[in-house]
């Protein structure tokens, strides 16, 4: 497990001056990733928030080596990279160990790249994908994803007389990988970096292919203080709407417990964009959604084989 | 870094050299100013490993000597994270201008 001391004496890997919103959570994860791994990094990401406000041209603010390609395909540019780093590590020109990680938004991972991720995963390149999940499209302005969850208001999916938010509950990525039978599949969230460090570190560690999806509030989008974007990520796994877990060749393993189960109305009441749930007549969706929050973590813990689950 | 560059000046194959965002300073967004005061700040390092920014600053002992104005955007976040006690602030904010 990294420690804090030791991280510190890493070269950061995104300098300041990039141009992501106050308080985005986005280079708090890149940073994150990338300083717990002690080897040379190369990186790709699909087009979304990040890759737009790190290189707009001619600036960069990334310190280590960064190729953009597309939208749809920065898991096939990154196992591209891969394949031809072990042509060359053939042919002797290559001698030490590089780390290939491709970052991509929830839009870029959970719908447009998902193609090329799951092309990737299965063809078995040594590779680390991070989905950065901010729960819609934010770069473009909000608009809803398969990651959106049940009941937020985006532009595309907006609360009012019709429906109330987006419609369908949110697809679940993390057991997607979990069934393509990857060495290393996590779950993490902005607000735990020792858990997030961690987690790539072990990554980083492990031969194969790896996915970690990582919850990254947004404050544009989900409408709340800039200062509040780590605190967002607690809440979210204290109210079970986020659990942290890590599945290891097969092996389900519960990362965070949190003290006392909350309500996820704790975790709505934060953010504009579930704000008109409080209004009457809503709370048939509210009951809806922690009924389906409850019913995954049930699950979740009954994979864990975890003390609080439900024994048959 | 010039501006206006012909593609002749341009880098080939536009790739561009790394960490050039540094020209870039964001600090001029901030509407609220975090404010470090040393005396107080036990170096958990938390402010740091949660900047946005890479906008705390780290002096040639690796300990924290200050925020960095010319990027910091006055999210707040090292001042929500920091864990000093209510009386003994490492950091605290403050608006811009008076």
């Amino acid at each position: 497990m990294p420690k804090l001391k030791d991280l510190v004496t890493r070269r950061d890997p995104l300098c300041g001056g990039h141009r992501a919103c106050t308080g985005c959570g986005a280079p708090i994860v890149v940073r994150q990733v990338l300083m717990s791994s002690s080897e040379p990094v190369v990186v790709t990401s699909a087009t979304g928030c990040l890759e737009v406000v790190t290189t707009i041209f001619p600036y960069t603010a990334w310190n280590v080596n960064f190729l953009h390609n597309a939208f749809e395909n920065s898991a096939a540019t990154c196992s591209g990279i891969e394949a031809a780093c072990k042509a060359l590590k053939r042919k002797g020109k290559i001698k030490q160990n590089i780390n290939f990680v491709a970052f991509g938004g929830d839009g870029g991972t959970y719908d447009i790249g998902f193609q090329s991720l799951s092309g990737a995963m299965e063809r078995g390149h040594d590779m680390l994908y991070v989905c950065y999940n901010n729960e819609a499209y934010m770069n473009t302005g909000v608009q809803r994803s398969s990651a959106t969850p049940k009941g937020a208001a985006t532009t595309t999916a907006p609360a009012g007389k019709v429906i109330p938010g987006k419609v369908q509950f949110s697809k679940n990525l993390t057991e997607i990988m979990i069934a393509h039978d990857l060495p290393y599949v996590a779950q993490s969230a902005v607000g735990f970096w020792r858990d997030l460090t961690a987690k790539s570190e072990k990554a980083f560690s492990i031969h194969g292919p790896k996915f970690i999806n990582v919850l990254q509030p947004c404050c544009l989008g989900w409408g709340y203080k800039p200062a509040l974007t780590a605190e967002m990520g607690r809440l979210a796994a204290d109210t079970c709407m986020w659990p942290l877990y890590e599945v290891e060749n097969g092996v389900y393993k519960l990362n965070y417990t949190p003290k006392v189960k909350k309500p996820i109305g704790e975790f709505l009441k934060t953010q504009d964009r579930f704000r008109h749930l409080n209004k009457p007549g809503n709370g048939a969706v509210v009951e809806s959604m922690q009924k389906e929050v409850d019913r995954r973590w049930e699950a979740l813990l009954l994979r864990c084989k975890h003390e609080g689950g439900i024994q048959k | 870094m010039k501006k206006n560059m012909g593609w002749k000046e341009l880098w080939h194959g536009d790739s561009v050299p790394a960490g050039t965002a540094k020209e870039f300073q964001t600090g001029d967004w901030r509407s609220e100013r975090p404010v470090f005061c040393a005396e107080n700040c036990i170096h958990c390092y938390f402010c740091w490993i949660y900047c946005p920014d890479s906008a705390i600053t780290l002096d040639e002992n690796k300990k924290v000597s200050g925020i960095d104005y010319r990027y910091c955007k006055g999210c707040g976040i090292c001042d929500v994270e920091c864990p000093t006690k209510k009386d003994k602030r490492a950091i605290t904010m403050e608006a811009e201008r008076k």
